[in-house]
């Protein structure tokens, strides 16, 4: 394609978004209702998994740290097909139809933020956990009161956690392909719709969602920031 | 069940072969102050760490009277206690969570002792950012309101200014009229003076004298102490 080609697709697609295009926002919701959910879910099961992980004393410690290490850049698409066997008809969850639902989508993006979460949660939990051992100790705190109050004091330094899973959640492309299937006004997310408009030629609708996309992502990064700040003046 | 007197006999610490504890015997019964001076490195902030429960004794035998480990009712203020990023108020409460007490009553209990220890007026703000004095008195009514039965301080009053020291002081001897035994570790000996009932002078990893205050500097029974007295114990002898 030529360069005129190229600067015509994107005002068009700056048009498109100035306009509030219909289809362009319907997209963008959700996308960003299936992520948020997905991260909501699973920041209550990897943030507390973590702090376990760095505060707790059992056998088997060090190897689930390596594999929630490891797991944080599990492909996408791997996940996809593991969740795709898990809830298609055959499958032990076959029951539920959820398959090439929004639920499925949500279900595959917990996987896939969880163990990310989870390492960086175990991370800062951690360092916290290193200057505190010694007091909490000799307050007599039981492990799950330690892991509580160490959850509740980096509470702000979690928001990395929670940001990275949404990041991870809403860019990724290959897991929402494989259990939502992409289905127009039912399961088609911003990342799925860039990838099928690029190659159906409709560069105006895939830029303008990828420009929506990278606003959102800047917009909950920036907000972030200004939290982050304010609780370290705050609490030096 | 009585966890007085507290009682160590010939105990020993020693982590990867480094003695730091070289056969330490010691009473302590359940009033007053006692104060623990010795040199440094004599190994007195290992010793209430191991009071505490903390540290495990590589050999020996401790006793918390009828208790063979450390028992509920003891407390330790460190020698710089931690701050949770919170409120004033959240953190003179921490103490309360592993008892137990519901979020409300721990509040309103912390309000109460953050008034005695005049640190009433910051209780909404950072903990974080009190000066040394305030976060001594910070985590001495911290510990205070678990109500212990024994308090271990680690050098409450290292590092603070003359009227600091004096406001710490003072709610040391609150505690200890309250029916609180404390013991206590600091390099000032006026303090010690002021406040001890008892002192056991440690070098070495051993007590070597345990004795009445006035006692220990008008007659101190060993070399040791005689010249610690006088700021002029080399240090060589500290090991
Ligand atoms: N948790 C520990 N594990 C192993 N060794 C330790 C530990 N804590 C302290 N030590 C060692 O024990 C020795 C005595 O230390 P300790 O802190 O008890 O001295 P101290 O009498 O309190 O000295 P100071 O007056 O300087 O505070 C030191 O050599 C120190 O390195
Ligand atoms: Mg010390």
């Amino acid at each position: 394609m030529s360069t005129g080609g190229v600067g015509t697709a994107f005002g068009e697609a700056l048009s498109l978004i100035l306009a509030f295009d219909h289809q362009v926002l319907d997209i963008a919701l959700l996308s960003l209702r299936v992520s948020g959910l997905a991260v909501a879910i699973g920041l209550l099961i990897g943030l507390p998994a973590g702090a376990c992980l760095a505060v707790g004393r059992f056998r088997g410690k060090q190897t689930l740290a390596v594999i929630a290490n490891g797991f944080m850049g599990l492909p996408s698409v791997v996940v996809g097909v593991v969740v795709y066997l898990l809830l298609s008809r055959s499958g032990p969850l076959g029951d539920f139809g959820l398959l090439y639902t929004p639920s499925a989508m949500v279900i595959a993006q917990i996987v896939l933020v969880v163990p990310l979460m989870a390492a960086i949660s175990r991370q800062v939990v951690e360092d916290a956990w290193r200057q505190y051992a010694e007091e909490f100790n000799a307050m007599r705190f039981t492990w799950s009161q330690s892991v509580r109050t160490l959850l509740h004091d980096c509470r702000y330094s979690l928001f990395v956690a929670v940001l990275a899973g949404l990041g991870r959640a809403m860019s990724e492309v290959g897991a929402v392909m494989i259990v939502g299937g992409n289905i127009d006004r039912s399961t088609r997310v911003m990342t799925t719709s860039i990838a099928l408009e690029t190659s159906k030629g409709d560069l105006p609708l895939a830029i303008a969602l990828g420009l929506v996309l990278i606003a959102m992502i800047l917009l909950l990064n920036g907000l972030a920031f200004v939290v982050r700040n304010w609780a370290m003046r705050r609490y030096s | 069940m009585p966890m007085f007197p507290v009682s160590a006999s010939r105990l020993r610490f020693e982590p990867n072969g480094h003695a730091v504890l070289r056969g330490l015997d010691l009473v302590l019964g359940g009033e007053g102050i006692s104060v623990v001076l010795g040199p440094n490195g004599a190994g007195k902030s290992v010793l209430l760490r191991i009071l505490c429960g903390l540290l495990e004794p590589s050999a020996g035998t401790l006793r918390w009277g009828d208790y063979d480990h450390c028992p509920e009712g003891v407390a330790m203020v460190f020698q710089q206690p931690i701050m949770l990023r919170a409120s004033v108020l959240e953190n003179a409460a921490l103490g309360l969570i592993p008892l137990g007490v519901a979020r409300r009553e721990r509040q309103a209990s912390a309000w109460a002792m953050l008034e005695r220890v005049g640190l009433a007026d910051r209780a909404r703000d950072s903990a974080r950012q009190l000066s040394g004095g305030e976060r001594q008195r910070l985590a001495l009514a911290r510990a205070w309101l678990t109500r212990p039965r024994l308090l271990l301080l680690d050098e409450p009053t290292a590092s603070l200014d003359p009227s600091g020291a004096e406001m710490v002081e003072r709610i040391i001897r609150e505690v200890r009229t309250e029916g609180c035994k404390i013991v206590m570790t600091t390099h000032n000996l006026g303090q010690a003076t002021r406040l001890a009932d008892d002192v056991v002078f440690m070098a070495s990893g051993c007590v070597r004298e345990h004795v009445p205050v006035s006692e220990f500097f008008r007659r101190p029974a060993s070399e040791e102490a005689r010249l610690f007295i006088q700021g002029e114990l080399p240090w060589q002898m500290a090991f």
